[in-house]
């Protein structure tokens, strides 16, 4: 893991020669090299405390991960009654080898990140599971006994629910919806098509290859079809967001990998009850076709419930900030939980938890518990999601293997085919009722993008044993790593090669802005004209019932003013009323514009997003696990900046803006960017940059030229923050407008 | 779809009005429905009040504007011709052939990406001098706006979309430097009512 970085260049190569090069670059290779050794450091806490004789049972678990642990541990003997030292790691046993594990993991991440070219090669699952192979052989060769592996319901009680909920709180919510039903239609067809495809067909070559695979019977077939077919949202993500891709495409994938979970649940637990019938009829076809309905909308109705009642409590934790987080992640936890216990689609479930009661929430709460809600979210599923890859590796070290060329090779084969066939078939159709049809270049990634993981592999552990069992998780965990790795990393050479549409659109003009709202309430009124129930008018609908009622029901009285711009204007009153000389002074209209810097700008495109009812698919930023982006279409109430300590005031003001610009460019180049805005993210960052002032008033003096003298400018903004810094302000810096 | 012509017996000059407009007879058909129905005393045109009546329509921003391109200026009525005319500029695009099949100089379908964009030039400019002021201008965000914003903030806006479109300086944006300005946009997908198609 050695960074391939030239070293830095020493200042004065003569007069000093070795000293300070060699401290410069020794200090930073000296830190570089700590970290492999921390590496190998908690391997080999993991294999030592653990004695080798023990044979770990794969179900046999302490409570939280699939260990299984010794009893007793070694401890210092001394004869005499008193001792001094002694080690009791029976005491702390789980808890140590679970938050090993997890350093091992978030280690092996660090390293990726820091090895040089290998990101933007490799994707992270891939190095991930490879470490997670590497620790797996090591203890496999040390105990000579097959390592602990991921059991499934640590998977899906624990590990599962992080990501699940961190994709969901950042979903693109507009794309989301305006795609819904594409999405729909790839999740929900094209899952059934897939697994009937696969099911059958591999049916089919089990009876062929009759020596072999005779015992696999039908069902088993369409059960193991049902646990691959599935395109997996950890491994897509994963993928996906180092490769640039346009937001449709990305929200088509993930929408789709998301939303299957549904048909998956079903399908796999109606052949697994099949299986355990004696017989099946038809009706129990039929009330199965009725499950997956169910299932589905009862995930999204106990999401709905408990994001409802997770905003309405949010409503009142003015008093309390601190656990204000805390609501979040227990109320969606609880819906996936209790969906779960429902036989309910519970990715379903937390992710319509999340969607339902963002914007009540981050209206409601002040901005550090908000801050504190994305850090933990994207922590959380970060740490969830390393852990699962490196145990994808480590679980497939095992002895449970057993090989069988036709059945692996043809499901690989099977697994392409139909999803490719099914992706063609299902875009031609849908391409008549879209708007924006899905393209070539976008269906083969679609198809190439439909990796599987650690859902299948988890499904698979819970089949009822039966001799060819062995097989299904060889093939799974076959099926699995070809996938994250040949598809993993050949897309996106393959995505450069066919040049899919890459996020280009730059940012619109304010005229494009003005315009396009304008088209928009154009659009709406023809469309009441014309009687037709477009896509305007349920947005309309939804937006007025929201305001009428959610809104006041679900958010503080004090936060409920729509529009930010009302609340900065509020505030610039005030502050005309104390005097302040930063009040911005009056527009005089007939000033010749100078060219308006970006900030200003920015300022310009927030109000009118804010206040011009935006149906518009605006540039959202793709999903990222690394970093927060924010979202900037308006059906939150923003906050824009300040925090008026000296007021006492709760009225505080951001202006995260990710400007989706920055999207552009390589990733490194991009990475660079955006690990500087949520490097930015840290609460209350007395940030000593220039910091972006409150919106409206960067707006006004904007177009104030030369003001009198008298009046405080806001620009040039590095003077502002020494003055403000004794305010302790809440700081988000625009970093990547600096960096343009 | 594709109905037989009988059912379009009922309107005046349907051949033409879908030879004009592009329009299918089924889709006559059914604006005609929607016209009788928006028509409440059945005088087989359109009042201010009959569009007022559209619950919705009041509560959109612009609502005003759009009612009052359906009328001709000066006149106070619209027949069901005038309705289905300014109705078309909101049918998706033909990507192919013209329907009209008329080669040369034929007028621009109402349906082409310069006839929508006229269409919304139009609602900006209410004085029809083929320029948008800068007054126009801050109208019509005053209206979107909902008096939410300061007048400042409104002046620096449209201060803003004007600097950024007009290219000859003449403090006030043209048809031209509009359809330039949203070059960008995809005003075809944008400006269709697939209800239309």
């Amino acid at each position: 893991m050695c960074a391939a970085r030239p070293p830095p260049v020493s200042t004065n190569p003569q007069s000093y020669s070795l000293p300070p090069l060699l401290s410069q670059h020794g200090c930073r290779m000296a830190a570089l090299w700590t970290l492999p050794l921390l590496l190998s450091g908690c391997l080999l806490g993991c294999l030592a405390l653990t004695p080798p004789d023990e044979l770990p049972q794969p179900h046999n678990l302490p409570p939280l991960l699939g260990f299984n642990g010794s009893d007793g541990g070694p401890s210092v003997d001394l004869p005499m009654a008193l001792r001094v030292f002694s080690v009791d790691y029976h005491h702390v046993q789980a808890p140590f080898e679970i938050v090993l594990w997890i350093m091992l993991a978030s280690l092996a991440k660090l390293g990726f990140h820091w090895s040089g070219r290998v990101p933007a090669v490799v994707p992270e699952s891939c190095v991930l599971i490879m470490v997670g192979l590497l620790v797996g052989g090591v203890i496999y060769g040390v105990r000579h006994s097959a390592p602990p592996t991921l059991s499934a319901d640590a998977f899906f009680l624990f590990l599962l629910p992080p990501i699940v909920l961190d994709a969901g709180y950042f979903l693109p919510g507009r794309l989301f919806f305006e795609n819904l039903g594409t999405i729909l239609w790839y999740a929900v067809l094209g899952t059934l098509w897939n697994v009937l495809g696969i099911g059958l067909s591999l049916y089919g070559v089990c009876l062929l290859a009759q020596s072999s695979l005779g015992d696999v019977s039908l069902l088993h077939c369409l059960l193991f079809g049902s646990l691959i077919a599935a395109v997996d949202p950890v491994a897509v993500l994963s993928v996906f967001q180092e490769m640039h891709v346009n937001e449709q495409l990305h929200i088509l994938v993930f929408g789709e990998s998301l939303l299957n979970d549904a048909v998956t649940v079903v399908l796999y637990k109606l052949f697994e009850s099949f299986l355990r019938l004696p017989s099946v009829s038809g009706l129990d076809v039929l009330l199965g076709g009725c499950r997956v309905v169910v299932v589905g909308l009862g995930g999204l109705c106990v999401g709905l419930f408990f994001g409802l009642v997770a905003a309405l409590t949010s409503r009142f934790t003015s008093k309390a900030q601190v656990i204000a987080p805390l609501f979040v992640f227990l109320y969606s936890y609880l819906s996936y939980l209790t969906s779960e216990m429902l036989h309910l689609s519970g990715i379903m479930a937390i992710v319509t938890c999340a969607v339902t009661m963002k914007q009540y929430v981050e209206a409601n709460v002040s901005e550090h518990s908000n801050t504190s809600i994305q850090y933990f979210l994207k922590m959380w599923s970060s740490v969830s999601e390393t852990l699962i890859f490196i145990f994808l590796g480590v679980s497939t070290i095992q002895d449970v293997h057993m090989w069988s060329w036709p059945f692996v090779c043809s499901t690989l084969l099977l697994c392409l085919i139909w999803r490719a066939t099914g992706v063609l078939l299902l875009t031609a159709v849908v391409n008549k009722l879209r708007r924006n049809a899905v393209t070539f270049r976008d269906q083969f990634i679609i198809a190439y993008g439909g990796l599987r993981g650690a859902i299948c592999f988890s499904l698979v552990f819970l089949i009822d044993d039966f001799p060819k069992k062995r097989l299904f998780i060889t093939t799974t965990i076959v099926v699995i790593l070809f996938t994250v790795f040949v598809q993993g990393m050949t897309i996106k050479p393959l995505v450069e090669l066919l040049d899919v549409k890459r996020k280009k659109r730059a940012l619109p003009t304010v005229s494009e802005e003005i315009h396009s709202r304008l088209i928009d309430h154009l659009l709406a009124g023809i469309e009441d004209v014309v009687g037709y129930w477009g896509q305007h008018y349920w947005k309309d609908k939804f937006e007025q019932f929201n305001k009428k009622y959610l809104r006041r029901f679900l958010i503080r009285e004090d936060h409920q003013a729509r529009s930010s711009i009302l609340r900065v204007y509020q505030e610039l009153e005030r502050r005309e009323q104390r005097g302040d000389e930063e009040a911005p002074p009056l527009v005089d209209p007939r000033s010749h514009s100078r060219l308006l810097l970006p900030e200003e700008m920015d300022s310009i495109r927030r109000i009118l997003s804010r206040n011009l009812q935006n149906f518009n698919n605006k540039q959202t930023p793709a999903y990222s696990r690394h970093t927060l982006h924010q979202d900037t279409t308006m059906d939150r109430t923003r906050k824009p900046l300040h925090r008026h300590q000296s007021l006492g005031e709760r009225h505080t003001y951001n202006t995260i803006t990710h400007w989706p610009q920055v999207e552009d460019g390589e990733f490194s180049e991009s990475h660079r960017v955006r690990a500087g805005l949520s490097r930015s993210h840290t609460v209350c960052s007395i940030s000593p940059r220039p910091v972006l002032q409150d919106s409206s008033a960067s707006a006004q003096t904007a177009p104030a030229d030369p003001r009198p003298a008298g009046d405080d400018q806001v620009f040039p903004q590095h003077q502002v923050p020494a003055r403000r810094t004794p305010k302790k302000q809440l700081s988000f810096v625009l970093e990547n407008e600096k960096q343009q | 779809m594709g109905s037989s012509s009988s059912s379009t017996e009922r309107i005046p000059d349907a051949q033409e009005l879908m030879q004009e407009t592009g329009f299918s007879a089924a889709h006559l058909v059914r604006l005609y429905e929607r016209f009788e129905f928006l028509d409440k005393d059945d005088r087989g045109e359109l009042r201010l009040d009959d569009f007022e009546a559209v619950s919705e329509l009041a509560m959109n921003p612009i609502g005003d504007r759009i009612i009052g391109a359906f009328f001709s200026p000066g006149r106070e009525t619209v027949d069901f011709p005038s309705f289905v005319r300014i109705l078309a500029h909101f049918r998706p695009t033909d990507t192919n052939r013209t329907r009209n099949g008329r080669n040369g100089a034929q007028p621009e379908p109402a349906n082409s990406r310069t006839s929508k964009l006229k269409f919304a030039f139009q609602l900006y400019d209410q004085d029809r001098d083929g320029k948008v002021s800068r007054e126009e201008l801050l109208q019509v965000l005053r209206m979107m706006l909902e008096m939410q914003v300061t007048e400042e903030q409104l002046q620096s806006i449209a201060e803003r979309a004007i600097q950024e479109a007009d290219l000859d300086r003449d403090d006030a944006i043209s048809f031209d430097e509009f359809k330039k300005s949203l070059e960008k946009v995809d005003i075809e997908h944008k400006m269709s009512v697939r209800f239309l198609e």
